[in-house]
């Protein structure tokens, strides 16, 4: 068990040092969600009216928060894919370490870069106009609660990378996936606008649970949600934690057993 | 005793309808190498991965080191070292990194870690680029880090599954003298391969395979003998032929092949480069240029002309790896 825990830190060692021998990777998956932030600030923000002290800003940077940590699905699908097929992941399995090392040691990287993306999009934020007003606590569970939906989603990717095999595929198929369920929510919009089977969907989309859910940790009231009275809206962080549970409840093991019969096929 | 055993081993892949493996049997003597040939397709790989313990095998049994592969992977992972077409290392980082890397995965200390990175660095002349991103590396230099990867802990039997493929002719001889010297240090070594040469020059014993099977077994001279040794190949404009053909009667004397078309002759010579020289000499003497004049080993398609009476049936697969790049072996 202390030999599975130090081989995942040395997989997550791994993912560190490839930052810093390539340090583009950071930069622009630290690039990319700022550009987003200052977009949506400053292109739809001045054309929707949220009632909120404060103005569009605050509800996006939840929202926008969410969107980039669903999208860790995508960064460790394209990692362990790359990794199959350079063969590097045959050569973990054919070393004496635990089947659970490099998907764990993978996942908790990609939660790393996490902390590192939330912490320079927190900041973009503040400077455009970002105040989150519920105290340096509930703040800090909130990028918590952040941190462990990026984890969750990361299994979720590990098991298509795994199985995709190839790293464009990875990229094509993961981004089809997570745009579609990162827009289909009250990130950006109200869901009130949409359709009603839409606005079903929208209201137990855990991306829309979590943004809700940050918003009530980051102090706010959670004016881009659905149906009042509908058990996500009225309890998104519990919903958002069963999610989350549910999520890693299914993904790990069935993760874990990819990685194990990788190429046996 | 026996590094290596292998007995009757199955593999099929998609569900049943390709026969990788066709009731494979091999075993390999502690301290010896054994080379394992045949076309791509043959098996070759994906008995490695059996070995390796990659891949499970539909049914058969299987021992390295006298550990069970099937109910024992774990224990013998921790005594095998696996490097080659399938094996690899992490691109974007320095040599230094990736043995490192390895080396803790291998739950070497720090310290120990570092000190076989240095000793390995240095054993495959690596010294200088250890801080180089492997990107960088020709494909010689990737492929002797990748076994500089598989030897840190020193392991008792070593694959290397088509060492060379992909290597220019100076890459495959700097990997060859790497292998020599780990043949003399004592490892047991299965290695496959596509060249006969290759075989002939690294292994004390062959294991011939086609289509999931070892049709032939021996060393490399007896194999030879059943194939038929050198040729001598001469290729001359047209209007020399008849003269060119009288030369290499004197030189061998057996059965003579003209091509026309090609405007080659060739025979067998079992003098190998006696022969060539003489041929030589006595074309200078009437003062005929070749075009082209040399001496040609049996390759892997006269072995398997000459042992299954069908030519390597491997153009089709080929296309499909190289298509895939480094994809997964079937």
């Amino acid at each position: 068990m202390m030999n599975a825990i130090s081989d995942a830190l040395i997989i997550t060692k791994r993912q560190l040092l490839q930052l810093a021998r390539v340090p583009e990777v950071l930069i622009f998956s630290t690039i990319q969600p700022i550009m987003f932030v200052l977009l949506f600030r400053y292109v739809f923000g001045g054309s929707i009216d949220t009632g909120q002290p404060g103005g569009y800003v605050q509800l996006l940077m939840p929202g926008i928060f969410v969107q980039t940590v669903a999208f860790t699905l995508a960064a460790t699908a394209v990692g362990l894919a790359a990794d199959m097929q350079k063969g590097l992941i045959d050569r973990f399995r054919s070393l004496p370490i635990s089947r659970a090392a490099v998907v764990f040691g993978r996942t908790l990287g990609d939660g790393v870069l996490n902390i590192v993306v939330l912490a320079a999009m927190g900041i973009t934020g503040f400077v455009v106009g970002w105040r989150p007003s519920s105290g340096p606590i509930m703040i800090t569970l909130g990028f918590l609660f952040l941190f462990l939906f990026g984890f969750a989603m990361s299994w979720v990717g590990v098991l298509i990378g795994l199985a995709v095999k190839d790293e464009r595929v990875a990229q094509n198929a993961t981004f089809i996936a997570v745009f579609p369920l990162t827009f289909l929510s009250n990130a950006f919009a109200p869901t009130t606008g949409m359709p009603k089977p839409l606005q079903y969907v929208a209201e137990w989309n855990p991306v829309s649970t979590m943004v809700a859910g940050c918003r009530q940790l980051f102090g706010l009231q959670n004016e881009f949600g659905a149906t009042a009275g509908s058990f996500p809206s009225d309890n998104p962080l519990l919903m958002s934690l069963i999610y989350m549970v549910i999520i890693m409840a299914i993904f790990i093991p069935l993760s874990i057993r990819k990685y194990s019969n990788a190429a046996n096929k | 005793m026996k590094a290596v055993i292998a007995e009757n081993l199955i593999k099929t892949y998609n569900k049943g309808s390709v026969k990788a493996l066709d009731g494979l049997s091999l075993d390999v003597e502690e301290g010896t190498v054994l080379g394992v040939l045949g076309p791509n397709g043959a098996g070759k790989t994906t008995v490695v991965r059996i070995l390796a313990t990659l891949l499970s095998p539909d049914s058969g049994s299987a021992t390295v080191a006298g550990i069970d592969v099937l109910k024992n992977p774990e224990e013998v992972r921790k005594v095998i070292g696996l490097s080659g077409q399938y094996a690899a290392v992490d691109e974007t980082l320095t040599g230094w990194d990736n043995l490192i890397m390895f080396g803790r995965l291998y739950h070497l200390s720090a310290i120990d870690a570092k000190r076989r990175a240095v000793e390995l660095l240095e054993q495959f002349s690596l010294t200088d680029s250890a801080k180089r991103p492997i990107r960088t590396y020709s494909g010689g230099m990737r492929r002797r880090l990748d076994l500089a990867a598989s030897l840190i802990i020193r392991p008792k039997v070593l694959f290397l599954d088509e060492p060379t493929t992909g290597l220019d002719p100076r890459g495959r001889q700097d990997m060859w003298g790497v292998i020599d010297e780990l043949v003399k240090s004592g490892v047991t070594l299965l290695l496959t391969t596509q060249y006969l040469e290759e075989a002939d020059h690294l292994a004390d014993e062959i294991a011939v395979i086609d289509h999931g099977k070892v049709i032939a077994r021996g060393t490399s001279d007896s194999l030879k003998r059943q194939v038929g040794g050198e040729r001598l190949e001469i290729v001359v404009e047209s209007e020399n032929l008849a003269a060119v053909k009288e030369i290499v009667a004197r030189v061998s004397g057996s059965a003579i092949n003209v091509d026309e078309g090609l405007r080659q002759i060739s025979a067998p010579v079992t003098t190998g480069s006696k022969a060539l020289i003489e041929a030589a000499k006595l074309l200078d003497e009437q003062g005929i240029h070749p075009l082209d004049i040399g001496l040609k080993r049996p390759s892997l398609d006269d072995v398997f002309l000459s042992l299954t009476g069908h030519v390597a049936e491997d153009k089709k697969e080929e296309e499909v790896l190289v298509g895939r790049g480094r994809g997964k072996g079937k």
